[in-house]
């Protein structure tokens, strides 16, 4: 597992990855500045938001609260809310951090979904591909919303550029290699079900918190034709590279 | 202080907490063998839910729109092994267009 070579590149790797989606990242983060505006933010507070809390999803709803006129209080639990998913993707990730306690509370807070889920590699979570990616997206993000701030209600609206499709695509794309078992083929099964299931009726958030429950796959014993199957499509690996999973399932 | 300041900063101290909790607090120890096997699933598990939340619903409503359409077009490219920036451009070209038409 020792990675001798390659550490910049890996940096490199992951913000070339995220690269083709930070214009799209950046209009997102326009569109919030200029809610965040109308919402009766103050240009400071819009970027200050977008620098701290660096999460879209709940950034949008915050500010879509206290814009039709809720209470703060309102606001803060359902940003709270949406952003309890990274309590679960922090801790899958957390053998991967380095350093002592203060690098790995900073380098966490590059954490956002699409890091996230590009630094999935072959089974392992790469720490430098989700910071390199993590760093292009921060950019985008802040960069966005003081654009926003900046130009107000003459940004475009990403929708008609079709990048609002282009996030889930991402994720169904770097989602598709980590089912290489039963096993992850159930969560994952589990983990979009009970999303839609509960989308309909909780409040925004915990559809995706309660997807973890998909987790409990992992209890299953493994089959084993299937545990030999791997160990056969193994083999060949075995003197290269580490292979997919095979620290931890 | 007003509203909106308030907001910003305690969801962002939230935020900053909830990001750090996993890598501060479980970093350094060793998971049993059974949760180790269970954190190895949050990828699947959450990725899918991702997916299915940003391309099927708004608020919290079910919804087929251009995004579905787009996802569609995305697994079409992923299953012919496209590279990711050709899928993210062709299930963003797949709604763009459907927009356009529709």
């Amino acid at each position: 597992m020792f990675q001798t070579s390659g550490s910049r590149s890996s940096y490199a790797a992951g913000a070339r990855a995220i690269l083709p989606l930070s214009p799209a990242v950046l209009l997102f983060g326009a569109s919030f500045g200029v809610l965040a505006q109308s919402a009766g933010f103050d240009p400071v507070a819009s970027i200050a938001m977008s620098a701290t809390t660096f999460a879209g999803s709940a950034q949008f709803a915050a500010v879509s609260v206290l814009g039709a006129g809720g209470t703060a209080l309102a606001a803060i639990a359902a940003a709270v809310l949406l952003n309890a998913r990274y309590g679960p993707m922090g801790l899958a990730a957390a053998k991967a951090f380095r350093g002592g306690r203060p690098r790995r509370a900073l380098e966490s807070q590059l954490l956002v979904d699409e890091s996230w889920a590009l630094a999935q590699q072959d089974g392992r979570f790469d720490i430098r591909r989700m910071l390199g990616a993590g760093l292009v997206l921060y950019a985008s993000w802040v960069g966005g919303t003081a654009l926003g701030v900046a130009v107000g209600s003459s940004v475009g609206d990403p929708a008609t550029l079709g990048l609002d499709a282009a996030f889930p695509a991402l994720f169904l794309a770097l989602l598709v290699p980590l089912v290489h078992s039963r096993r992850a083929l159930a969560a994952a099964l589990a983990g979009g079900g009970i999303a839609l299931l509960l989308t309909p009726i909780t409040p925004a958030g915990v559809p995706v918190i309660a997807a973890t429950c998909g987790v409990l796959f992992g209890l299953l014993p493994e089959r084993r034709r299937e545990h030999e199957a791997r160990e056969t499509r193994a083999r060949p690996a075995r003197q290269g590279r580490p292979c997919p999973g095979e620290a931890t399932s | 202080m007003s509203t909106a300041w308030i907001a910003v900063l305690c969801v962002g101290v939230a935020t900053v907490a909830i990001k750090a909790a996993g890598p501060v607090l479980a970093g350094e120890r060793e998971l049993p063998l059974r949760t180790g096997r269970m954190v190895a699933l949050v990828g699947p598990a959450l990725l899918a839910a991702l997916v299915a939340t940003q391309a099927l619903t708004t608020d919290e409503e079910l919804v087929l729109d251009e995004r579905g359409a787009g996802l569609v077009a995305a697994a079409g490219a992923i299953a012919l092994r496209a590279p990711l920036i050709v899928v993210v451009l062709v299930a963003a070209a797949a709604a763009a267009l459907l927009r356009v038409i529709t």
